[in-house]
């Protein structure tokens, strides 16, 4: 039995990674052509508010994930539209949206709270789900959790393998090489934020049509999500696969505290669901601490065996961001 | 140009901006059906009709005028402050928890009260110099550690009201056990306004204004905001500098939060930083980081606030409109200084 319980748990956490998923693969790829999208949380919030609307009204989930996704991509066109041509801070911009798109999306959803809707029935994979344990872990996930792990594997093998994807590559890290070779560097990052931002959108409908389903406002429990994701990108060190780790580690570390609660009756929820942030900020420490001077000056002084072992553990988990993230490029 | 010409140029940019707010929330309760100008009247109403609405005002704005000259030393030196909300939280608990310590003491109620104030500004300190060292000790970008910080202070709170310091029976999230009257920031009769608070909250912008326009310490930072490469080459401690920006930050938003407990709530509420923090950094970012303007655009940021509290009554609209009109004015005054920049360079 508790096998059992173990492994709907484990299940439950591959459904509700999906959602930051696409939120983390979205952000990545903007990140990677240099443009920081600071607005997922409050996009996500909007995104799920439009999804849970739209599907409402016309009774059609994927008209649902359809008005998700260009919520998503207009909010990324604000973004990129201050940041690339009007050369405004992005932090400033994405803020800012953050802020707006999360008071719009429980403006305008009031209407919709509680109410019935539509959403994702799983999708139960013929004989492949009889198989014993693994067959109800693995094979009777809704669609969009299938879905979310191709969007890994196909990002990876884009963002790696293709040439377009060396050239997103190029114009986050060198655009004016990347320019000097033909690139049309700012064309190419309103694509991908705005592609970015679609993806992103999708995390919002996947909530509210599937994970979470509804629309609650602001007892959802989905606010504070979208901040999470920035962090995973970080954490993910812009590389989908090492970013879907962190996903699958979240939302495994949330579960977790879930699973933790009936030992634990004394201690809210709400305190066992934030037990991944401090984690999370002891990752982004081990992440970024070999990039600081203090670490590099104290390293220099150890005997050679000892700093190599330190350095190269440090560099195994540092990740270093796009070197040209957040900066404007002029193509004149 | 001439310069009383860039000026009116200058003035009619901005109020373009504005213009182009109202407009597209105008719009937006257009689309829901909403009636704009009744709208805009009731806000404007609940903002501003009674001695008591006013005085609500001023309850928003002093914890928000404190959070935002905060900031305003955290931009100077260059820095996302987004940790402020758990910072105000911070000062919260450490506000509550010394008024719990002394609460059954023979200790004067003012003494307690005034220690209780210097905790909580000890305690957002703590948490600021914490987000400093994550940024400066282990290169974790401020945004980031500041953002992991504010959920955990959120639980930490949450874990204070449902345990330690639950309410005698069960714990509910209406908070802590409220402090007897004793213990309270001396309120004007009649009113939930404390005029020691608001003698805070100018203090707060007079300093800050002081300390940014003419002290060393003000032009240090700021040169470690424009060019922090610059400025270490010029022998300026940098990141003694940037710990310092934090730390000041964090003791007014420790204020800001003690403030929320002597002063309003009278207890430890789950979301007792109520977004200030937040809204703070609009306010700064739309004043351009100039503690003057910042008192008085916080004060229409808080009217917006009160004024919005009677939607969903009378109206059945979300109050979170004031947060749409807030976010507008910010995302369309920077869209309208970037037009500006971009025209301003075309002619040159």
């Amino acid at each position: 039995m508790a096998d059992n319980i173990i492994l709907i748990g484990l299940a439950g956490v591959l459904t509700a990674a999906a959602p930051i998923l696409f939120a983390v693969i979205g952000e990545t790829i903007s990140e990677r052509a240099g443009v920081i999208n600071l607005s997922v949380n409050g996009l996500i919030l909007l995104a799920a508010m439009a999804g849970f609307a739209v599907a409402v009204n016309t009774t059609n989930l994927i008209l649902g994930f359809l008005a998700g996704m260009v919520v998503g991509g207009l909010v990324a066109l604000v973004v990129a539209f201050c940041s690339i041509t009007l050369h405004q801070s992005q932090v400033a911009v994405g803020f800012v949206l953050a802020l707006l798109c999360r008071d719009l999306a429980y403006f305008l959803g009031n209407p919709y709270m509680g109410l019935p809707g539509p959403r994702l029935s799983s999708l139960h994979i013929p004989v492949l789900e009889n198989i014993p344990i693994l067959g109800p872990f693995l094979f009777r996930q809704d669609i969009i959790t299938y879905l979310s792990i191709l969007l890994v594997i196909a990002a990876y093998i884009f963002i790696y393998k293709t040439r377009p994807g060396l050239i997103l590559r190029g114009i986050g890290e060198r655009p004016s090489a990347a320019f000097a070779r033909g690139a049309n560097v700012n064309r190419l990052r309103y694509v991908y934020t705005v592609i970015g931002g679609m993806l992103v959108g999708m995390a919002g409908p996947v909530y509210s049509l599937s994970v979470k389903a509804g629309w609650k406002g602001t007892i959802s429990g989905l606010d504070g999500l979208g901040w999470i994701a920035l962090s995973i990108t970080i954490f993910g060190g812009w590389n989908p696969i090492r970013a879907a780790f962190g996903a699958y580690l979240f939302a495994f570390l949330q579960w977790f505290g879930l699973y933790l609660q009936p030992q634990m009756p004394n201690i809210p929820s709400q305190v066992l669901q934030v037990a991944p942030f401090p984690l999370m900020i002891l990752t982004l420490l081990f992440v970024n601490i070999g990039n600081t001077e203090w670490v590099n000056r104290m390293l220099a002084g150890l005997n050679e065996p000892t700093r190599r072992f330190i350095s190269r553990i440090l560099r195994s988990l540092s990740a270093k961001p796009p070197a040209s993230l957040g900066v404007p490029f002029d193509q004149e | 140009m001439s310069k009383s010409r860039k000026i009116l140029l200058d003035i009619g940019f901005q109020l373009l901006g504005v213009l182009l707010a109202v407009l597209f929330t105008t719009l937006i309760l257009l689309f829901t059906g909403a009636p704009p100008l009744q709208t805009y009247k009731l806000i404007i109403t609940g903002a501003f009709s009674s001695l008591n609405s006013i005085s609500n005002d001023f309850v928003v704005w002093v914890p928000l005028i404190l959070a935002t000259v905060g900031l305003l030393v955290t931009f100077s030196a260059g820095l996302w402050n987004i940790g402020i909300e758990g910072q105000i939280t911070l000062g919260a608990i450490f506000t509550t928890g010394l008024i719990r310590m002394l609460l059954d003491t023979s200790v004067p109620p003012l003494l307690i009260i005034f220690l209780s104030i210097l905790a909580g500004m000890l305690g957002g300190a703590i948490w600021a110099t914490l987000a400093g060292a994550l940024k400066t000790f282990g290169g974790v970008n401020e945004i980031f550690g500041g953002l992991g910080l504010n959920f955990v202070a959120t639980a930490f709170t949450l874990w204070l009201i449902f345990g330690p310091w639950q309410r005698p029976g069960v714990g509910s999230m209406s908070g802590t056990e409220p402090f007897p009257e004793s213990l309270w920031l001396p309120q004007l009769p009649g009113l939930r306004m404390s005029l020691w608070s608001l003698l805070l909250g100018i203090l707060a912008v007079v300093i800050i204004y002081m300390m940014l326009r003419s002290t060393y310490f003000g032009l240090k930072l700021k040169a470690v905001g424009k060019n922090i490469r610059a400025a270490f080459l010029l022998g300026v401690p940098t990141w003694q500098y940037m710990m310092l920006s934090f730390i000041v930050c964090g003791l007014f938003a420790g204020l800001a939060g003690a403030i929320q407990v002597v002063a309003v709530y009278h207890r430890l509420i789950p979301s007792i930083s109520s977004g200030y923090g937040f809204l703070g950094l609009l306010v700064a970012m739309l004043v351009n980081y100039q503690a003057i303007w910042a008192a008085f655009i916080a004060f229409f940021y808080a009217a917006l606030n009160i004024g919005a509290i009677q939607l969903p009554i009378v109206l059945k609209l979300d109050s979170t409109l004031s947060g749409i009109l807030q976010g507008m004015l910010v995302l369309f005054v920077l869209i309208v200084d970037g037009v500006r920049q971009r025209l301003l360079k075309k002619r040159v």
